[in-house]
This record gives C-alpha cells, sequence and structure tokens, in this order.
C-alpha cells in the first residue's frame, strides 16, 4: 500500500474555498515526489461545487455527510479528520492556514501525536525529506523547519501557491456521520456588512494617520470599490477609532499576502511592515518622501493624497469602463 | 473560578532581527524582551473574569522559558495576577514542547479557565492554546474577541474572514485571545511594588522534546529600490499604466 498524504478541505456555506485548490495542488506536488497517495476530507451537508476540485490530482475524496456540520464544530470536526488520518495511517495531514484551519489543526496534530508546523509559504523535497518554509518575526525573518516524528501536521498560507489542475478524476466518497460530537460549535456566523475581508482579499487599499480623519476614509472605499478591493487600515487609525480592528494590517492586526497593496498616508512603521510586505507589489502615496514606506514600495508618489486619490480613483475607472 | 493564564516572553515588536551566529536563532544582543501583546488582553480577561467571579477566584500565571521569563511573570503579578509559575528550561523548544509542559503542569490544578494570547508575536504559530487544550480534554475556542461564561456554559466570538463566529461550549476550557476583547489594564506602582512580594515558582522541566527542529534562520532578500514617479496627480497615469502593462495586478 502506498503512504498517504490527506489533506483537509474547507467549505463556508456548502461552497469549497478557493484554498481547496491551493491544497489539493501542493499535496499532488508532495505526492509525485514521495511515491505517496493524496486523498482529501471534506465535512458539511450538500456541498454545492464538491465536483470542481476533482481535476486536482486528488485519489480520493471522502465527504463525511451531515447538515449539523455545515457549521464549523471542532469537537465533531478533530473526531473526523483524526479518526480518518488514522484509518488510512496518513502520514502526512495538511490544513490551509485559515481561521478554522488554524483552530483544527493543532487540535488533529495532538490526536495524531505529530509534529505542526503552521503558515509554510515554501517547500522543498530532498532525499525523501520535506523542509518547510515559514515566516516567523511577523515576516521579518524566514525560518526552515523539518519534523522529527512520523505524522507531520502543516498548514499552507491562502494565495501563496498557484492550484494547477490535472486531467484526473477523483473518485468521491459519502460518508453519512451519525451523532456528531457537537459540545464545541459555531452557534451563528456574523458577516461584517458585506466587505471583503483584507486577509482574503487580492487587494487592499490601506489608509492611515494622514488621512487626517475618518471622514476622509470615503476616499480610500471609492478606489478600493474602483480597484474590486478590500479596505484595510493602520494600528494608529484603528486606535483612534476611526476604521473597526479587523481592518487593521500589521504586526497585531492581519498579515496579508494579496497582490498589490496600496498604502495612503502611511509612514511604514516596522510593525505596519511585518503584516504587508510580502504583497507582490507595494503602492505607497506619502507626502513625505523620506517615509519608509518609500523603502519597500514598488511605484510611489511623494505628494499629497488628498489630491492623488481622487484622481488615481478616475484613472481606474476609465480604465474599467 | 480558577483560572490560569500562559504569558510569553518575546522580543518588543520594534526589534530589527538580526540573525544569531548559528543561524538557528535571533541575535539577541541590543534586544528588549517584552510580555507578548496578546497575552496582556489574555491577562486582563482573567482579572475581569476575577472580579466578577470573587469568592476564592484566583489566577495564576505560568510561562516556560527561562529566568529571563520572569520578567514577563512580574509584569502579569503587577497587572493583578496572584501568583506565578516559571517551568524552566533552556533548549529552544516548538510549540508542542510548550504545550506538553503547560499541560503538565496545568493538568492536575483544576483550572476551570486557560488562557492564552492568540499568538506569541516571535514564531507567529498560533496554535499554542490549541494543543494545551486538547493535550488537557479541555474545549477550546481560538482568536476570541467577546467572551461570556454562565454557569459552566461559554458563548464566545471568534474572529474569522470576513466575520465573526459565535461559538458555544463548556468550561473547563481554554481560551486564546485577539485584540479587541479588552483594553489591558496598565500596572499601577502600588500593583509593582505588590508584585515583588508574590511567589514564582520554578520548576525544573525535563522529558520533553521537540517534535520539530529548525534548521535555518535567514533575512527575506531584499526588495528591490521602488520607484518614486511623480510629486503630483500628473503621475497617476503612469502609475496606473505600471499597475496594469508592468506589475499586472489590476
Ligand atoms: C506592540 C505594537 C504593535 C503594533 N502593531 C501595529 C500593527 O499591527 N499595524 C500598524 O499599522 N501599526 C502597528 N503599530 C504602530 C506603529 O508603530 C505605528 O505607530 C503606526 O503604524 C503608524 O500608523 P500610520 O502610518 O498611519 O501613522 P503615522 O506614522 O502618523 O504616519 C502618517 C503618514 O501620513 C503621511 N501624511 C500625512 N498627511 C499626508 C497627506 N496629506 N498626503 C500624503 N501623506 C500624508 C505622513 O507623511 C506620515 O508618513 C504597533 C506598535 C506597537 C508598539
Amino acid at each position: 500500500m502506498p503512504k498517504k498524504i490527506l489533506i483537509f478541505i474547507e467549505q463556508r456555506e456548502n461552497k469549497l474555498k478557493k484554498t481547496s485548490y491551493e491544497t489539493a495542488t501542493v499535496a499532488h506536488s508532495i505526492a509525485s515526489a514521495l511515491g505517496y497517495e493524496t486523498e482529501a476530507v471534506v465535512i458539511g451537508g450538500e456541498i454545492e461545487n464538491i465536483n470542481t476540485i476533482q481535476s486536482y490530482g486528488l485519489n480520493k475524496i471522502v465527504h463525511f455527510k451531515n447538515s449539523d456540520l455545515i457549521n464549523y464544530s471542532s469537537s465533531a470536526y478533530k473526531n473526523i479528520v483524526s479518526g480518518y488520518a488514522k484509518e488510512t495511517g496518513a502520514e502526512y495531514v495538511i490544513f490551509p492556514n485559515s481561521s478554522l484551519g488554524k483552530d483544527l489543526a493543532p487540535l488533529v496534530s495532538v490526536n495524531l501525536n505529530a509534529g505542526i508546523i503552521m503558515d509554510i509559504i515554501d517547500f522543498t523535497i530532498n532525499d525523501n525529506t520535506i523542509t518547510l518554509t515559514r515566516p516567523v518575526y511577523a515576516g521579518k525573518a524566514l525560518m526552515d523547519v523539518k519534523f522529527n516524528s512520523d505524522v507531520k501536521v502543516f498548514t499552507l498560507r491562502p494565495n501563496v501557491f498557484k492550484p494547477v489542475s490535472s486531467d484526473s478524476s477523483t473518485e468521491i466518497e459519502i460518508r453519512n456521520v451519525d451523532n456528531p460530537n457537537l459540545t464545541n460549535r459555531v452557534t451563528e456566523s456574523k458577516k461584517s456588512e458585506g466587505k471583503l475581508d483584507v486577509a482574503e482579499a487580492d487587494i487592499i487599499v490601506s489608509g492611515g494617520r494622514g488621512m487626517k480623519g475618518p471622514e476622509n476614509f470615503h476616499l480610500i472605499e471609492e478606489l478600493a470599490d474602483a480597484l474590486g478591493a478590500a479596505v484595510g487600515a493602520s494600528r494608529a487609525v484603528v486606535d483612534a477609532g476611526w476604521r473597526p480592528h479587523r481592518e487593521q494590517v500589521g504586526q497585531t492586526g492581519k498579515t496579508v499576502s494579496p497582490s498589490l497593496y496600496v498604502a495612503c498616508g502611511i509612514s511604514g512603521a516596522i510593525q505596519h511592515l511585518a503584516g504587508m510586505s510580502s504583497a507582490k507589489y507595494i503602492v505607497a502615496i506619502n507626502k513625505d518622501k523620506d517615509s519608509p514606506i518609500f523603502n519597500i514600495a514598488d511605484y510611489g508618489i511623494a505628494g499629497d493624497i488628498f489630491e492623488i486619490l481622487p484622481a488615481f480613483t478616475e484613472e481606474v475607472r476609465k480604465l474599467k469602463a | 473560578m480558577k483560572i490560569a493564564v500562559c504569558v510569553s516572553h518575546v522580543p518588543d515588536t520594534a526589534t530589527k532581527i538580526k540573525i544569531g551566529s548559528a543561524e538557528k536563532i535571533i541575535d539577541p544582543a541590543g534586544v528588549t524582551y517584552i510580555i507578548n501583546p496578546y497575552d496582556e488582553f489574555a491577562v486582563e480577561e482573567a482579572l475581569k473574569l476575577k472580579e466578577k467571579f470573587g469568592g476564592d477566584s484566583e489566577v495564576t500565571a505560568v510561562s516556560v522559558g527561562n529566568d529571563a521569563n520572569k520578567e514577563t511573570i512580574r509584569k502579569a503579578l503587577a497587572m493583578g495576577v496572584d501568583k506565578g509559575i516559571l517551568l524552566k528550561t533552556d533548549v529552544e523548544t516548538d510549540s508542542y514542547f510548550v504545550a506538553s509542559a503547560l499541560s503538565g503542569e496545568l493538568k492536575s490544578g483544576g483550572y476551570d479557565l486557560i488562557l492564552f494570547g492568540k499568538q506569541s508575536v516571535d514564531f507567529d504559530n498560533s496554535i499554542t492554546g490549541q494543543l494545551t487544550a486538547e493535550m488537557l480534554g479541555y474545549n477550546c475556542i481560538s482568536v476570541v474577541v467577546l467572551l461570556n461564561i454562565d454557569g459552566n456554559k461559554i458563548t464566545a466570538e471568534r474572529e474569522i474572514e470576513g466575520g465573526r463566529e459565535v461559538i458555544s461550549t463548556e468550561l473547563p476550557a481554554v481560551i486564546t485571545a485577539q485584540k479587541g476583547l479588552n483594553e489591558p489594564r496598565y500596572a499601577s506602582l502600588k500593583g509593582i511594588m505588590a508584585a515583588k512580594k508574590k511567589v514564582i515558582e520554578e520548576k525544573v522541566l525535563t522529558d520533553i522534546q521537540n517534535k520539530t527542529e529548525i534548521l535555518k534562520l535567514r533575512l527575506p532578500s531584499p526588495k528591490n529600490p521602488g520607484r518614486i514617479i511623480g510629486t503630483d496627480k500628473s503621475a497617476v497615469p503612469e502609475l496606473v499604466r505600471l499597475l496594469r502593462e508592468e506589475a499586472k495586478v489590476i
């Protein structure tokens, strides 16, 4: 029997999340290098787009089905995933580094007596040993780590690994779950007013103290709207109560890896850079040309945001029209 | 209510990281260490719960590390925690090690609630609370921004992508604190003086192993210095062109 790599794929409101394809792709590539097989566990009720993961090189998908499990329940989910990992004798169990993955992966790792490494952004395989790379100190350094345990659990940072489909078609097995353990469970989900979250957005427009006051953030919102972006903020702005904490980017806010980050009136303090420096492209607009934000920006305009932002929004609207 | 709060001792967030000589840890020269910022929310919540439940409620701060960690335990004592425990080791620990040490210490203590910060700002793992919970067989809620305890029932809100989840579970439990849960109090002068008289019990750890191994710590490759393409709105069309044609991100 070939050895197994097990992945956990996440659904939200009955739809697979984008990270599922990324996780499947990474598992497939590790499995090809090691000569292993890949399986996936998905937990929930009817999953509308489950077929879309069938062409990502997995050998098998097991759908643990129960309509009480549409919402996350750590007590139920950990039993199912740990149980199936033991049943298959999986050597690797991989999760997305999402809020659910970060909650669940450590619980499973204890049940499997497995080492655990979070938030992987890169990996290499040499002599059948896998070395994983993760950011530490809020991205100020990178660490290469390996496992000293038989079973190995790790999580992948979203948006880093590009999904690649293959022409396989994976078998889906359905298992009904009777009496899941629901002692710990989500009873309600509250969405934050239909806005895009910085943690998941591909483009972020962020405002800092240079915006002068909450009444000016419509300028940030309008540009974000034109770009299809999420609104972010520096801590100075959040502490002043101009913007909610969920928008804070940085060491004590969210770590983000979008393809474009636009920093407006943000000085670029080390704690802010820590949260966004891994963005693929950074644009800075700041009237102080010596601001540290320009040290990491790909493109900068050293001018007044109140003049530049409306023009920027206008130009993007023209482009998209 | 018997409460434990686990605190970690970390480099100040303003620290510029330099790699140490063995390339496995940072160079500690010139680095100031502080209580992990998220742990301050955990300490504050523990103190608020003690005030709410009164009676013989007690809060114990626990830390895994070396003698230097006592500074962080003292900070918690100065905020109002009753006593401290230092689980001593000189080795570089991974999260599994720390959770094994903590659960080993806490399992016989009859704790109703154990609080953590949602992550340490050094290794950013965000798992020590969950690992400890599972080792103890406690329920766990991570990244909590709102906490209500009524009898042995817990309702909490945790932050997720694009919103919050309301979770219900029961004591005994582990909670990991996110910014927004509360406003940590400052240690008063009186608190700082009182902390000097409080006991920090020390226990030496043996027989615990890491399950992962650091091979190398390195700095990310520096970004190419960017371009300032202008100083007023006349630079905007060029910026948009670059984003579209060179970066291909819009
Ligand atoms: C423990 C700890 C954790 C922290 N965590 C975080 C974190 O997670 N995230 C975070 O962001 N910070 C964090 N900080 C705070 C950080 O150190 C800075 O204080 C903060 O990032 C500054 O925010 P800012 O850039 O918006 O404000 P400022 O530093 O005040 O910068 C404002 C900028 O706006 C520019 N400006 C002003 N007017 C205009 C104009 N009209 N046009 C163009 N530009 C203009 C100025 O030139 C200036 O550069 C943390 C600090 C500590 C101690």
